[in-house]
């Protein structure tokens, strides 16, 4: 079935199904790990027990999530190389150092502290678990950081100059590090994480409501999430306003794509809710749209001009199907979960937050939502920048190993395999860990341990605060 | 031996290799070894000896290809294509042990597919990593800044000795590594394994050094000339004095740290043979280490926060194998 593909063809599969499969732990790992410094800090201020319980509860959650994030990201940082060789050859010098400081100082920092968190609390006392708490939380942040800014300087590239083996070498590290696209790039995604695991979280203190009111961890945790709903959202929205804008400034081609626009507007373009792009005939079938809307967001004034696609040579255009749903489908989801984060805000100011199962079970089913909108959204950002794998300047198409087909193919079918089998266990292992409530003892197998006679007795024995403490 | 930002940056990447090898080394031969523990209570023990710090080592690797990617471009770019199936096979192997920490805990029905799973991917990814060392030290073939074999040019004879030899040698660092971190009938079991395991790893070091001058010529004149020769007895002494050492203290009760600190001398003292061998290249036969550097810019500032940032993570690596210090109690854990 592989005989019709090319190298090319096949190595894009394969980034884009690895990568896709990643960036779905570090948006939830990044989140978790945040919202986990703030149960453990809220239980040392207050004493509250809730707080502890909740801690221990996502905790373990995390412990999963992280690990699958690890893994799958130690992939990632092979795959330049394996296929993607000669991009690896030219952009080395630049993304490199980046990578390699996101490897001193976040993923090791993750790391080094993982074990202090996930097992250290009873051996180095609350203080400095929870400096190693935050820790991993900052660890998950920084590693966002220069990510993003690896990816971004991709999209809007500054700072380099060429040499004569063809290589980019660096000229100003501040631009490079700091390129157009990066200020914007870091808050939308970090925003994301932080939405994705509030709705996630949200969920899962929902589906506990339902089955007890008075459950006072999913009480606690649905009221948090509600919260940064209704607070990140709008600034969600915002951010993503101004990202576009300056992607129009950056990578107009990607912004036509994403619009829908084929043709140019000289005098004001219209906003394309909704159609289907027809690549062939280029233009939109079935559009509905509503005029000059498209030129207040972009350019502030209803009768802009702005150019369409037929301003782009063929060879330069992003495929404009994928972009334009993807980037729809996130939208959506942005505002359906404005409107969610109202609806809580309504019921909280009436005191009916705890007491509406309809509303509970909206938030059962918006739970999973981050996720396909950062997916979306990562699909839009890179879809919409091919051709090319440095903006403008280095073709995917130039960017390959030289590694035959066939040994693609085979690692990409391994993937895809290994990839189902493993993620879809833990996926499975974590919804049945959110399946139970928070104050369940032991979320592990060992339901009733086995415990040996001797001292280990005597801390059951020492009631539920060392157990908890403990587990 | 000029001393300039490519000779650093090569001892630097060469101290993340080594550095990596220790210490997933001995977590990845628990691995090897886990089908080997008699009962339930010994497979838990033995995975919770390592569950708070393999993430940590596994670190070192990312840094590794990291490091490779940022200093030596080209290296990344010829090796990486070159080692397609071995590298690959890795990570897979990495990705089955690297979840089973976790998974294991989280089911009764499936216990055993995950028990199999870091078993299993432990054994591919050691013994792809000897199969990639071997690989590099037979040397790639590069054209234009290209590697230009096939994808299948990595398999020898010479290569499946490497990879086995790794199998068996991380093997031995988790036996002795178990030595030092638990006790009772597990403890006694592991020091019966680690004294075959030494010396089967001592046999493999012996046939694959023996084997090495006759991949390339130039390592031939490396170790058989002066001042190379003056290596050619050094290195070997040192790897009996260890071996020494590794064999008196598995046979002495009571002496639970020796075995290990021996094992990893052993490492130490190989790694630095092959790096014999290698320098000055890189990627053999064809490039050295200058061939393959990035500008000067690019190893300057990488450089800067390497020497801040290092020592911060070893002080503080070494801080959490402090906090899990000790023999493990087999009633710690979180699940
Ligand atoms: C916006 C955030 C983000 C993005 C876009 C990416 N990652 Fe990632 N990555 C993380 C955020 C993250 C994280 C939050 O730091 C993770 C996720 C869960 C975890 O364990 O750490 C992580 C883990 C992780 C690891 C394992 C680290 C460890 O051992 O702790 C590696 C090697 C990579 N990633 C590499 C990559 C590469 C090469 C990417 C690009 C193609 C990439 N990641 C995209
Ligand atoms: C983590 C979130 C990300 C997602 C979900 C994602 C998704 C994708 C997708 C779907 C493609 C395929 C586009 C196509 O071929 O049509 C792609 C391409 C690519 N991405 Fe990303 N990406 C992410 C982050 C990154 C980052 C952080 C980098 C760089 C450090 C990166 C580097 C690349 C490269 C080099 C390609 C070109 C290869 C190709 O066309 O497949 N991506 N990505
Ligand atoms: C409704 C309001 C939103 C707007 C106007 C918006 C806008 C955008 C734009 C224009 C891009 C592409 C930028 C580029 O490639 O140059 C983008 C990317 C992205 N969006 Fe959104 N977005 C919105 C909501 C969301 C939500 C709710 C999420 C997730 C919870 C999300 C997650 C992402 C991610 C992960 C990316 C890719 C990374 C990036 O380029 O920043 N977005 N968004």
């Amino acid at each position: 079935m592989f005989d019709s593909l090319t190298a090319e063809t096949l190595a894009r599969v394969q980034f884009a199904f690895t990568v896709s499969f990643h960036i779905i732990f570090p948006a939830f790992s990044i989140g978790l790990a945040s919202f986990l410094a703030v149960l453990n800090a809220r239980w040392l201020m207050t004493r509250d027990e809730v707080f502890l319980r909740l801690f221990n509860y996502w905790k373990k959650i995390f412990a999963v999530g992280f690990g699958m994030g690890v893994v799958s990201g130690i992939v990632m940082s092979y795959q330049f190389g394996t296929n993607w060789a000669v991009f690896s050859d030219k952009t080395g010098p630049v993304l490199g150092p980046l990578m390699a400081y996101e490897v001193l100082s976040a993923f090791f920092l993750e790391a080094g502290f993982l074990g202090i968190m996930l097992f250290g609390r009873q051996r180095v006392g609350d203080k400095l678990h929870m400096v190693a708490t935050a820790m991993v939380a900052i660890g998950t942040l920084m590693s966002a950081t220069w990510i993003l800014s690896v990816n971004s300087w991709m999209q809007t590239p500054a700072g380099y100059g060429m040499n004569e083996a063809g290589q980019f070498i660096p000229e100003d590290w501040w631009q490079i590090v700091f390129n157009p696209s990066f200020p914007y790039r870091l808050v939308h995604m970090v925003l994301a994480a932080y939405l994705t695991t509030a709705f996630v979280v949200g969920g899962v203190g929902a589906l506990h409501l339902l089955r007890d009111r008075t459950d006072g961890e999913a009480r606690r945790m649905f009221s948090m999430a509600m919260w940064m709903a209704v607070i990140v959202t709008p600034i969600q929205i915002f951010a993503g306003d101004a990202h576009g804008l300056n992607t129009l400034e950056h990578q107009p081609v990607k912004v036509m794509a994403m619009e829908g626009h084929y043709d140019s507007h000289p005098d004001g373009a219209p906003l394309i809710l909704f159609g289907i792009p027809n690549p062939e005939e280029k233009r939109i079938d079935y559009a509905i749209e509503i005029p000059k809307l498209s030129s207040l967001i972009l350019k502030h004034h209803l009768d802009a001009p702005l150019n369409g696609l037929d301003t782009v040579p063929d060879e330069d255009e992003p495929p404009v199907t994928i972009v334009f749903f993807s980037f729809r489908v996130m939208i959506a989801i942005g505002f359906a979960m404005l409107g969610l984060g109202l609806w809580g805000l309504y019921l909280r100011a009436r005191g009916r937050l705890y007491e509406a199962p309809l509303f509970h079970r909206a938030a059962i089913l918006m739970a999973p939502t981050g996720f396909i909108a950062v997916l979306a959204g990562w699909i839009t950002t890179e879809v919409g920048r091919q051709p090319f794998t440095v903006y403008g300047l280095l073709r995917t198409a130039d960017s390959l190993s030289p590694v035959e087909a066939p040994a693609v193919a085979t690692s990409l079918l391994m993937f895809i395999v290994v990839y189902f089998f493993v993620f879809g266990a833990g996926t499975y292992y974590i919804l049945r860990m959110m399946n139970k409530p928070a104050h369940t003892r032991r979320l592990g197998l060992r339901e009733a341990p086995v415990r040996a006679a001797g001292p280990i007795a005597s801390t059951k024995a020492a009631g539920s605060r060392a157990d908890d403490a403990n587990a | 031996m000029p001393f300039d930002l490519a000779f650093i940056w090569a001892g630097i990447i060469a101290f993340a290799v080594l550095v990596y090898v220790i210490l997933d080394g001995f977590d990845l031969g628990v691995g090897i070894l886990f089908p080997f523990a008699k009962t339930e209570r010994h497979r838990d023990v033995m995975m919770n000896s390592v569950a708070p710090v393999w993430d940590g080592n596994e670190t070192w690797l990312i840094l590794g290809g990291g490091g490779l990617f940022a200093v030596f471009p080209l290296a990344y770019a010829v090796v990486m294509p070159a080692l397609y199936m071995p590298i690959i096979l890795m990570l897979l192997g990495l990705i089955f042990r690297g979840v089973a920490f976790e998974y294991r805990w989280r089911t009764e029905k499936w216990k055993r597919v995950w028990d199999l799973s870091f078993f299993g991917g432990s054994v591919v990814a050691a013994f792809m990593q000897g199969v990639a060392l071997g690989a590099l030290v037979q040397g790639i073939e590069v054209v234009d800044r290209a590697y230009a074999g096939g994808w299948w040019d990595w398999l020898t004879l010479f290569s499946v000795l490497t990879g086995v030899a790794v199998v068996i040698g991380y093997a031995l660092l988790g036996a002795t590594w178990m030595v030092m971190k638990t006790e009772g009938e597990l403890a006694a079991q592991m020091r019966r394994y680690a004294v075959p395991l030494g010396w089967g790893t001592l046999g493999f070091v012996g046939l694959v050094s023996l084997m090495t001058p006759f991949q390339d010529p130039v390592y031939f004149e490396r170790w058989f000339n002066l001042p190379g020769s003056l290596y050619t007895f050094v290195v070997p002494m040192i790897l009996v004095g260890a071996s020494i050492l590794l064999f008196r203290g598995l046979a002495e009760e009571g002496r639970d740290r020796q075995p290990f600190l021996a094992a990893l001398s052993l490492f130490v003292i190989s790694f630095i043979g092959i790096g014999i061998s290698f320098y000055p290249h890189m990627v053999p036969p064809g490039l050295t280490i200058w061939d393959a550097a990035a500008p000067d810019e690019s190893l300057a500032f990488a450089l800067v926060g390497t020497v801040v940032l290092v020592p911060l993570i070893l002080a503080y690596t070494a801080y959490a194998y402090w906090v899990f210090r000790g023999k493990v109690d087999p009633e710690e854990g979180y699940h």
